[in-house]
């Protein structure tokens, strides 16, 4: 048996960078906060890397990640960065408030909110309100390996939303996230938090991008915390470089009657790993998780969900919809837990890919553990390649072989892209889909 | 129009067609029938080069070209159409976007220009009319959630905008009710002309009281083993296939 690696030198690397953090912070080493990142890094060298022996890390090997030393953002001075980068990652197309931030950290903002809504960077809500987030902050989402550890020790900033009760917003919000240089390999490790008041509702989308020629990871988590009746929708499209990795960690905390709804679009990136884990706490809530993830190259890319119904009469949807081209793997693990109070749960999965080389691969598991006895669970999973007859269908009307090819990927990825409820939005996703596939671009009339 | 000599074909392995002779000229409508398992949809399969039919000897020509050697979007494009048994369905695609982008390669082929949105629109919703189709058919996705009579129809509405010199029909009298039936056969007789060729597969007779054929032909076992005019559909209507495969047999022996 292989022993499992310590990566010791490594785990020193980023202790010694956690003193140099501690020494930046100067008087913010007091604060709660810093309570919390230390507890993080204590936690951190505790424990190893995620390795294939572990269960949920079966079919992502990692080491690609643990051969670079990233310096933390957070230890160094704040990212220089041109006006036209943050122009060409930003999408334009839909009318928003917006925030930009670069390497974790809040850059710039074009807002206009209500009363009533508190938005922008974690790091000056720490200056200057800490109290506001103090009850929800590093609540949710448990230190529960290497990354979510990293990104709690050296986590200074972050997006926050908090919304009062009965605050609809209207227009979406979207969050930038540029990460990159030129010079270091850099680890971003931004810390994300929306509180959801009583029947409020928002969209908002990530949008993570990368820059510079430096490969990079980003870590980030994210919580969420969706209270009685309370409606959010969260588009999470990711394109990091195409060397560097992303190991997202969402975790969402729902009442009852509350709505909470995930997109992920998973398309740049060498390693990417999202855990997207809701809890159904209160009663007739509700969660959708969408999903599109096209790989090409050598990209991996793994999504784990885990939806815990803790109560009665709740539901879950989960769709998680693959391309995968060239030598890129997938992975998909949808748990769902039905814990015995939660009768009545009705709770759908199904992951569905296909694969366009011969050489791409998926690895699929669902994995369901229901203790109740009067529950609707259904999951499923198909990989296959594109059908031939429809192949045919498209070209005996003339139409080219690859225009054919792109019509069929298009109609795969359809029942997932027709769920989002921002036009704008569904056209980008759209384009992007044939653009990262490299294929001739197919649009409706 | 279409000459095809001695063509075989086999499916994973087993021959289906065992050497087809057929000659279909300009403005003539042949039809295809025969028992199930006789070849009939096969043959409609390998003219619109499908790719899991091995053409195994022979040879087709279209107006003299070599139809075999060609992909089907070549085919398509030199003037053939397959209106399928069974259309497939293609969600996000919408049929406006589908027709326009095969009518402009078709066009492109042909030497003409790619049409405008405006012409587009009038050219399909003047045959759309036609079939009695809503035009809210054209922004929806092709043939998805399309009732089995909406999905004949719809084929139907691509013969008549694509134009093709030879249309070949695959079954398209399955599964339609007598006024669908009627829509459809009336399509198909407004398509036809003295400059183009109809081949119609079919298992009954009734589709030819709409669509009257110039020729019959009886497939079995991959070949044709009897050619006559349109009383030979009636004969079949009335004794079947039997007494004609007893007839073939006793032949080969």
């Amino acid at each position: 048996m292989n022993k499992i690696p310590e990566n010791t030198e490594l785990k020193k690397w980023y202790s010694d960078q956690f003193d140099s953090f501690e020494n930046k912070l100067n008087g913010g080493a007091d604060t709660y906060f810093h309570q919390i990142r230390k507890k993080a890094i204590s936690r951190f060298g505790e424990i190893d890397f995620p390795h294939q022996k572990n269960e949920d890390w079966k079919y992502t090997n990692i080491s690609p990640v643990l051969k670079y030393n990233f310096k933390p953002a957070s230890v160094l001075s704040e990212t220089k960065i041109e006006d036209s980068l943050i122009e060409n990652a930003f999408i334009s197309e839909v009318e928003c408030c917006s925030f930009v931030f670069v390497n974790g950290r809040l850059h710039s903002s074009k807002t206009n909110f209500p009363e009533g809504v508190t938005a922008g960077s974690l790091s000056e809500i720490m200056k200057k309100n800490p109290e506001l987030v103090k009850q929800h902050i590093a609540s949710l989402s448990e230190n529960d390996n290497s990354f979510s550890a990293l990104n709690a020790a050296f986590s200074e900033d972050g997006f926050v939303l908090l919304i009062d009760k009965n605050i609809q917003l209207e227009k979406p919000i979207q969050v930038l996230f540029l990460t990159g240089s030129d010079t270091e390999n850099l680890l971003a490790a931004p810390r994300n938090l929306i509180v959801a008041g009583k029947n409020s509702s928002a969209e908002i989308i990530f949008n993570y991008r990368g820059f510079g020629s430096k490969v990079y990871l980003n870590s980030s988590v994210t919580e969420v915390f969706a209270d009685d009746a309370s409606n959010i929708t969260l588009y999470n499209l990711q394109e990091e470089n195409d060397d560097s990795f992303h190991i997202e960690k969402l975790q969402a905390h729902q009442t009852a009657s509350s709505n909470f709804t995930h997109f992920s679009f998973t398309l740049g990136g060498k390693i990417i790993r999202n855990d997207i884990n809701t809890k159904l706490s209160g009663e007739n809530s509700a969660s959708h998780l969408w999903g599109l993830y096209l790989g090409k190259n050598e990209q991996l890319i793994d999504h784990h969900t885990f939806i815990d119904h803790s109560v009665p009469h709740c539901e879950s949807n989960e769709l998680f919809k693959g391309i995968l081209d060239d030598n890129s793997r997938g992975v998909f693990n949808g748990k769902i837990l039905v814990q015995k109070d939660a009768q009545k749960t009705n709770a759908f999965q199904s992951n569905k890919a296909v694969l366009l080389n011969k050489n791409a691969k998926i690895d699929t598991k669902p994995q369901l553990e229901i203790y109740a006895d009067d529950v609707k669970c259904t999951h499923g999973a198909a990989i296959g390649r594109l059908d031939d007859t429809a192949y045919f269908y498209i070209r005996s009307r003339g139409i080219p072989a690859d225009v054919a090819k792109s019509m069929q990927i298009r109609a795969f990825a359809t029942d997932v892209v027709e769920k989002i409820e921002i036009d704008e939005l569904k056209e980008i996703i759209n384009h992007k889909i044939f653009e990262h596939l490299r294929r001739v671009e197919v649009v409706n009339e | 129009m279409i000459t095809i000599k001695n063509l075989h074909a086999n499916v994973a392995g087993n021959g289906i067609l065992r050497g087809i002779d057929l000659e279909v000229k300009k403005g003539e409508v042949h039809a295809i029938m025969g028992p199930n398992g006789s070849g009939k949809s096969t043959l409609a399969n390998v003219l619109a080069g499908h790719e899991a039919y091995e053409v195994t000897g022979g040879e087709v020509l279209l107006e003299g070209k070599d139809l075999l050697d060609m992909a089907p979007e070549d085919r398509a494009r030199e003037g053939v159409f397959l209106a399928f048994q069974y259309p497939v369905e293609i969600p996000g695609i919408s049929n406006a976007t589908f027709l326009k982008t095969a009518l402009n390669e078709i066009r492109k082929c042909r030497g003409e220009e790619e049409i405008s949105a405006k012409e587009f629109l009038q050219l399909v919703r003047k045959e759309m009319d036609k079939l009695g189709m809503d035009e809210k058919m054209l922004s929806r996705s092709v043939n998805a959630g399309f009732s089995g009579g909406e999905k004949k129809r719809n084929e139907i509405l691509q013969l008549a905008v694509l134009n093709p010199k030879l249309a070949l029909l695959d079954e398209t009298d399955s599964g339609l009710d007598i006024d669908a039936l009627k829509i459809v056969s009336e399509g198909v007789n407004n398509f036809k002309n003295k400059d183009n060729a109809v081949i119609l597969v079919t298992h009954y007779q009734r589709l030819l009281n709409y669509i009257v054929p110039d020729f019959v032909h009886v497939l079995y076992k991959g070949r044709i083993i009897k050619s006559g005019g349109k009383e030979l559909a009636l004969e079949l209507e009335e004794k079947g296939y039997d007494w004609l495969i007893k007839e073939d047999e006793a032949v080969g022996v």
